[in-house]
């Protein structure tokens, strides 16, 4: 009994003897802000990624885990703009997490700090489930990415001042790195340029207009409907008239309606991994846009 | 860049006299004669003395470093005095602009094209800097008051149901009906038509009402479903709900009936709570600080509403306690379950066979129970032969879900099981209201159901589901004939109803759905087909799980 109380107390000591230094916990919304995060914060931040590139970020549900995991998170790292208007409020009200509630340091939207292009005119859902800020699909675009990585770097500073210097020495070395990638990767994109292209959902525009691709159609009849046999016949009559390159999905769209397409039009078609894990390849930013290119290029040879 | 070769570039050249090849100290240069047509300072004191004709050479001379240096020779001719003036004038420029040749004008261009390059892009960051300067500091907001109006919702529901039966007979032996229990109407009818209204109130507080609208004969009556306000980001994981809400017991409960699989709720939904558990309270959860999705709630209510009654002690008649556990199974598997106890001190609540109802103030009395007065008003007028009961109700519930979508991303295909058990215990007194002589009988009511649905969707908008209801009961008292007469003798029936739905979803706010129902809750078997709509305008719904 004695050794049982022993042991306890002993137990009881380390439970309480935890390093007061607890890492800050990320809550990212989404796998491009997740390894943003990781590359600004390294070890200093325990980062859970609430989607993978293999969802669609729009149609998620406030699962369990998600409720638990948002519970505790000291940071929320989403891309705003209404892409998880489904998920997200519910994550905020039902958590009764004070440190991510909106205007808290906590609650980080990454579109709060970019130019938002396709800002709808008109609003109404007869133009389907348009985002009344504009097009969320941000990550496409590396020099967005720059864009939220130096406001990500002040952010983890001001929440975390004890790491302050390292994670504004980690962004410099990201920022080097990454504009030297950006350089490589316009290089490369040369051959793109003017390119006419098709795509599933309009997740591209900030690609289209860094790379200076021209989409010329897509293959949902409005934002956020599934493609409908006679819009795709309407778009592959389009096409007759006004030839594309390649057709274009991300990783976690449907694929059959591309491939219809593809075969039909006798045009490439090419899945891009969209977001980081969105295809075996994509393990990182880096990559994700290597892949990326890589792929675009392939299907322009 | 020098203010003067640069005025004066190209136009008002004349060609070149001699170019020299680059020098071995590093200069190249060109020479000749220019004329410059307006005032040139660099002339000014040699043309204080000399008033006649110009000659004006240049010579440029470039460094290897790009520096340019402009020498002028001006010479003035005095014929009168015969005399010389020579000024030389330098100008020295980084750019060597002024005295290119056509051959090196297409790299000048490029250059200059280069430098309005850089400016353009550094003009368009700035320009970009400004705006985001400018949202963050005003979003786009109009400036109306409107502009904080809440989020506002409507569902729209209609539907054409038709059934074997007479819907007027329904019933569920063991069951005794209340709330909005019932099949509704053959034919075309309205069902939960929906406003709701919500925003965040402050940064501590969100605030949500919804009003249903109904038909009941003819008449529409405006029902207040839920109104409440709960507390943001509280801290510690804990949330405070306060106001008239959809209990925390059970899984369907919270949901509104349009987010529902099916077209009707489950039949033990229907039997023991009149297809909704709401009331009027307080609600206080909490989520642990773990991977594990563990939820904890507890709810203080009024005790008013069914299937309580009578809001008994002072007007906190009835608790509730309720947990929840979840989490993800890999990526593609999710779960919840959870467990549920509630009970009620009830005082005279009034139910009964849904057909005996049919004068209008019965159902008004039977859907609101507001008032106590007009309970007594209503009660001396018209309510005859109603079940009242009297007493402790117990019911304890378990609830599961499980969810399923290649990859985690539902859009495409999904499935969703879940299966939830309701087991009820009550003791105390049925008093059939308006008999005479007074009929009583002492109650001792068990009674229990459960369902099980599956529902699929196999391509993006098209969803096929499966449901099983059933329901049991063991209902002991002392007057038979009275438990009878309260519906609350069972008949030897098993209550049981097989469904099958299928939906289309054309985009997220908008669903048509038909359903067949094989009904043996009574009588003779009862064939059900609904064909319903649901529609949502406005603004975005909420993705629960």
């Amino acid at each position: 009994m004695k050794n049982a109380i022993k042991l306890f107390a002993l137990l009881l000591t380390i439970a309480l003897a935890q390093p007061a230094t607890a890492k800050l916990n990320v809550f990212a919304c989404e796998p491009e802000w997740g390894a943003l995060a990781k590359e600004l914060g390294g070890n200093a931040l325990k980062i859970y990624t609430a989607t993978t590139g293999k969802q669609d970020p729009h149609h998620i549900q406030a699962r369990p885990s998600l409720l638990a995991k948002a519970r505790q998170a000291d940071l929320l790292i989403c891309t705003g703009a209404e892409l998880e208007i489904g998920w997200l409020p519910i994550l905020l009200r039902k958590t009764g997490n004070p440190r991510i509630q909106p205007g808290r340091l906590g609650y980080f939207m990454a579109t709060d700090y970019v130019r938002l292009r396709d800002i709808p005119s008109y609003l109404d859902r007869s133009e389907g489930d348009i985002h009344a800020a504009g097009n969320p699909h941000i990550q496409t675009d590396p020099h967005n990415i720059a864009r939220v990585a130096k406001v990500l770097a002040q952010r983890l500073a001001e929440l975390d001042p004890a790491n302050a210097a390292d994670y504004q020495n980690r962004y410099q070395n990201f920022e080097k790195r990454w504009q030297a990638a950006v350089r490589h990767w316009e290089k490369q994109a040369a051959v793109l340029k003017d390119v006419p292209i098709v795509v599933h959902h309009k997740s591209w525009v900030y690609l289209e207009h860094w790379l200076g691709l021209k989409e010329i159609a897509t293959l949902e009849p409005k934002p956020g409907i599934p493609p409908s046999s006679w819009h795709l016949a309407r778009v592959l009559k389009q096409l007759k008239r006004q030839p594309a390159k390649m057709v274009i999905y991300a990783a976690y769209q449907e694929s059959r309606p591309a491939h219809w397409l593809s075969r039909k039009a006798g045009i490439p078609v090419v899945e891009l991994p969209f977001t980081v894990g969105g295809t075996r390849e994509a393990k990182d930013l880096f990559a994700l846009f290597d892949e990326t290119l890589k792929r675009l290029r392939g299907a322009v040879k | 860049m020098g203010w003067l070769p640069w005025q004066f570039s190209q136009s008002f050249h004349l060609p070149y006299l001699v170019t020299f090849p680059q020098l071995s100290s590093g200069f190249t240069g060109k020479f000749g004669p220019i004329f410059l047509p307006v005032p040139r300072p660099y002339s000014f004191f040699a043309k204080q003395h000399l008033k006649t004709l110009n000659l004006l050479y240049f010579m440029d001379l470039i460094t290897s470093h790009g520096y340019f240096l402009s020498v002028y020779f001006e010479g003035d001719m005095d014929f009168m005095n015969n005399k010389l003036a020579v000024a030389i004038t330098l100008a020295i420029s980084t750019n060597p602009v002024v005295s290119f040749a056509e051959d090196d004008l297409t790299s000048l261009r490029q250059q200059i094209d280069d430098v309005k390059e850089e400016y353009e892009q550094r003009l368009f960051e700035l320009e970009k800097r400004l705006e985001k300067a400018e949202t963050a500091r005003a979003p786009q907001t109009s400036t109306s008051a409107n502009a904080f109006n809440p989020a506002i919702s409507v569902i729209l529901d209609g539907r054409y149901a038709h059934f074997s039966n007479d819907p007027e007979n329904y019933e569920l032996p063991g069951f005794q009906l209340g709330g909005e229990a019932g099949l509704g109407e053959s034919g075309f009818s309205l069902g939960h038509s929906e406003l709701a209204l919500s925003a965040n109130i402050d940064d501590k507080f969100y605030g949500s009402l919804t009003a249903a609208i109904h038909d009941h004969d003819g008449e529409t009556s405006l029902e207040l479903e839920e109104a409440y306000l709960e507390t943001l980001g509280l801290g510690g994981g804990f949330t405070i709900k306060a106001g008239r809400f959809f209990s925390g017991v059970g899984y369907l409960n919270e949901q509104h009936e349009h987010a529902w699989d099916f077209a009707d709720a489950p039949l033990i939904y229907r039997g023991l709570f009149g297809n909704h558990l709401r009331d009027d309270g307080v609600q206080i959860s909490w989520i642990a600080p773990t991977d594990l999705y563990v939820k904890v709630g507890a709810e203080l209510l009024r005790g008013d509403a069914f299937p309580a009654g009578g809001a008994a002690h002072d007007g906190v008649g009835a608790y509730s306690l309720f947990a929840k556990m979840g989490g993800d199974i890999g990526v593609s598997h999710s779960w919840q379950i959870g467990f549920s106890h509630w009970l009620a001190d009830v005082e005279g609540r009034i139910g009964g066979h849904h057909h005996q109802h049919e004068d209008e103030e019965e159902h008004e009395h039977e859907d609101e129970h507001e008032h106590e007065d007009e309970h007594e008003h209503e009660e001396e007028l018209e309510v005859a032969h109603n079940p009242s009961f009297t007493g402790d109700s117990y019911i304890n519930a378990i609830d599961f879900v499980y969810k399923w979508a290649p990859n985690g991303n539902p859009k495409n295909r999904n499935f969703k099981f879940q299966l939830e058990y309701f087991d009820r215990k009550e003791d105390g007194t049925i008093t059939m209201l308006g008999s005479d002589p007074l009929e009583t009988s002492n109650y001792d009511g068990h009674q229990k159901g459960w369902y099980a649905q599956a529902v699929y969707q196999f391509m993006p908008q098209w969803r096929i589901g499966l449901r099983y209801d059933r329901l049991e009961s063991d209902n002991q008292g002392s007057d038979d004939e009275v438990l009878a007469e309260a519906g609350l003798d069972d008949e030897g029936i098993t209550p049981q109803r097989y469904s099958v739905m299928f939906d289309w979803s054309y985009s997220e706010f908008s669903r048509i759905r038909l359903q067949y129902n094989r009904d043996d809750s009574f009588g003779s078997p009862d064939d059900q087909v609904f064909l319903q709509y649901t529609m949502s305008l406005g603004s975005h719904g909420a993705h629960q799980f």
